[in-house]
């Protein structure tokens, strides 16, 4: 069932919020598959269930019935800590609102999570050479709000691809952004996918955005649909 | 990582890291100096009994170490203990309250310079006129007097005739007589001082006064001097308990605020820090580290500013009390904060830990 070129697997997704007595379907059955080394764009109305997607596909969530395999594990199987591993480990988030540590500078934002994943913060070679790609090499003393959005959104995907993650989720990437950040970060996010082979899943309203990837997916009242 | 981490966090909110850190400390100084003025005072108390050069005490009956107690034994006794083999001065002294904590206490001023060597007269000198009183440096410093300077106790304006340096039996002096008049006691004193020959003969005149005066408290005065401590004033252990429980508790308090509205502001950090793979662990660790950090802080504040109130005591009360320091009692204190704290930060640290990431993640 493991399809070795298959980085995610999920079928059947299913998610239900509940607030106090009321159940929010938010994902009700999805199915995707992507390959290593793809870049996709989810896009759909508000409401549609694609961060909700993503939290459960980068295991900040767990899902309420289905499958989600990445790399052949099965996050639906597996317990907190568990998926605290593969936060740690397999998956990177970028979020539209930067979600940088505002008391810590934009390296040591990066090396914290080195840190966390038990990493050496190391500034040679492929550090160095990624910094220099991202255009931020010159503002790493900085604190967060010192830097501008473009700035923070690209040091949050410094810090985000520092652990060679399997798998990039970028939710809203270029949400808070002017035309010309929002060029700079697509762009990045494409070179890293083509240089570096990075799978990205990139959630976006904005169809220009959508256009930098390989492939579009549409979402609507939490399933996946064929066309918009 | 994470103590910078900590250490930012903490920078970053400084106003209320001072002031928590400053709370513990404010904690950690009344208990080192409510100790270091009960010890400090005691001793000072030991240290006077010492200064007058005796070698034996003998009490009332029934009287307790530190209680003031006037003046029930006759005076007749003296002639008694001086007929004794080896006693070569016995002197007695009446002490009478008046007014708070404090005493005058009637001395016979030859018998007891030749006892204590004499007092030292750091300005003025002995009794000479009936309203004269006799007052240690201390004292003086504290009621702002001079020699020649009036002062009022017991209902009548004496005239302070020599200021003597501390450390030798009592604070105020009078002749004998007039005290033993003052409290209507007139032929009976309340201390008896016993100076030996040799010091060689301690334990036979002891034991020989001990059989014939058994209802009385008889002490060789380094005896006498070790029980005066803590553990035989009444009522001052459970009262070092209260202030430590006090303190426990306000630290508590202090920091579960301080912590709490910390969590509560820091809930898309926590969320940041889940999203990248930190334990519920790490984030409890986290707020524990910060805690344990301004408790100690704290602690060390506390510590120094203990060395203000000595000096402050020195400065405006040295007459009724005495501070030592007392680093016995730093860890001690430093333990109590740490105490307080950490059960201060347990609860916004197991909410922070359990804080669901995703919520804190789009919270606005
Ligand atoms: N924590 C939550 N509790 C309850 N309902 C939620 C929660 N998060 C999302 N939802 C609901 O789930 C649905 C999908 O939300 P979301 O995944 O954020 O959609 P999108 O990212 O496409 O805008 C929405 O109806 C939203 O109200
Ligand atoms: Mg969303």
């Amino acid at each position: 069932m493991s399809d070795p070129a298959m980085l995610i697997q999920v079928k059947k997704l299913v998610k239900k919020y509940r607030m106090g007595d009321v159940e929010v379907s938010a994902l009700r059955g999805v199915d995707l598959n992507v390959q290593k080394g793809e870049f996709i764009a989810i896009v759909g109305p508000s409401g549609s269930g694609k961060s909700t997607l993503f939290y459960i596909l980068g295991g900040l969530s767990s899902a309420s019935s289905g499958t989600v395999l990445i790399d052949g594990r099965d996050l639906t199987q597996m317990s907190d800590s568990e998926r605290t591993a593969i936060r740690r480990e397999l998956v990177g988030f970028v979020f539209q609102r930067y979600n940088l540590l505002p008391t810590l500078s934009a390296t040591d934002n990066i090396a914290m999570a080195q840190y966390l994943a038990g990493k050496k913060h190391e500034t040679d070679g492929w550090f160095k050479q990624t910094l220099d790609l991202l255009g931020i090499g010159h503002r790493l003393g900085h604190k967060p709000r010192s830097l501008s959005g473009g700035e923070q959104q690209r040091v949050a995907i410094a810090r985000a691809i520092v652990n060679h993650p399997a798998l990039l989720l970028a939710d809203e990437p270029t949400g808070n952004l002017d035309s010309e950040n929002s060029e700079i970060v697509l762009k990045l996010l494409r070179d890293l996918n083509e240089r570096l082979g990075q799978t990205i899943l990139m959630i976006t309203h904005n169809p220009e955005a959508a256009a930098y990837a390989h492939r579009i997916v549409h979402m609507r009242d939490g399933r996946i649909v064929e066309h918009p | 990582m994470i103590n910078k981490l900590v250490i930012e966090n903490l920078k970053h909110r400084w106003v209320r890291t001072s002031l928590s850190a400053a709370a513990v400390g404010v904690q950690v100084t009344m208990i080192l100096t409510l100790v270091g003025v009960s010890y400090g005072t005691l001793e000072d108390m030991a240290r006077r009994s010492r200064g007058v050069g005796a070698d034996i005490l003998i009490r009332p009956p029934g009287s307790s170490i530190i209680s003031l107690s006037s003046a029930p034994m006759p005076q007749k006794l003296l002639d008694f203990v001086r007929q004794i083999p080896h006693v070569t001065i016995a002197t007695g002294t009446a002490v009478h309250a008046i007014g708070g904590t404090n005493s005058v206490t009637g001395v016979d001023l030859n018998e007891f310079s030749r006892m204590s060597g004499g007092f030292k007269f750091l300005s003025g000198g002995p009794f000479q006129g009936p309203d004269d009183v006799i007052v240690d440096e201390y004292w003086a410093r504290q009621n702002k007097l001079k020699v020649g300077a009036q002062t009022r106790f017991l209902n009548k304006t004496w005239r302070v005739c020599g200021i003597v340096e501390p450390g030798k039996l009592a604070r105020l002096f009078l002749p004998l007589p007039l005290v033993q008049e003052l409290s209507a006691n007139t032929g009976k004193i309340s201390m008896v001082y016993v100076k030996l020959d040799d010091q060689a003969n301690l334990p036979t005149v002891l034991a020989g006064l001990k059989k014939s005066l058994p209802e009385h408290q008889i002490y060789s005065i380094e005896e006498y001097s070790s029980l005066i401590s803590v553990n035989n004033v009444p009522g001052l252990k459970p009262f070092i308990g209260v202030v430590i429980g006090v303190s426990i508790v306000v630290g508590f308090l202090v920091v579960f605020l301080s912590m709490y509205t910390a969590v509560l502001e820091r809930t898309r950090e926590i969320g940041i820090l889940k999203s990248l793979g930190a334990t519920p662990q790490m984030i409890l660790g986290i707020l524990v580290r910060e805690t344990v950090a301004l408790a100690i802080v704290g602690s060390i504040a506390g510590i120094l500013l203990t060395y203000l109130t000595r000096w402050a005591i020195m400065q405006y009360v040295p007459g009724n009390l005495t501070q030592v320091i007392v680093p016995d009692w730093w860890p001690v204190a430093t333990l109590i904060s740490l105490t307080g704290s950490l059960t201060g930060a347990l609860y916004p640290g197991w909410k922070a830990a359990r804080q669901d990431a995703i919520e804190a993640l789009s919270y606005e």
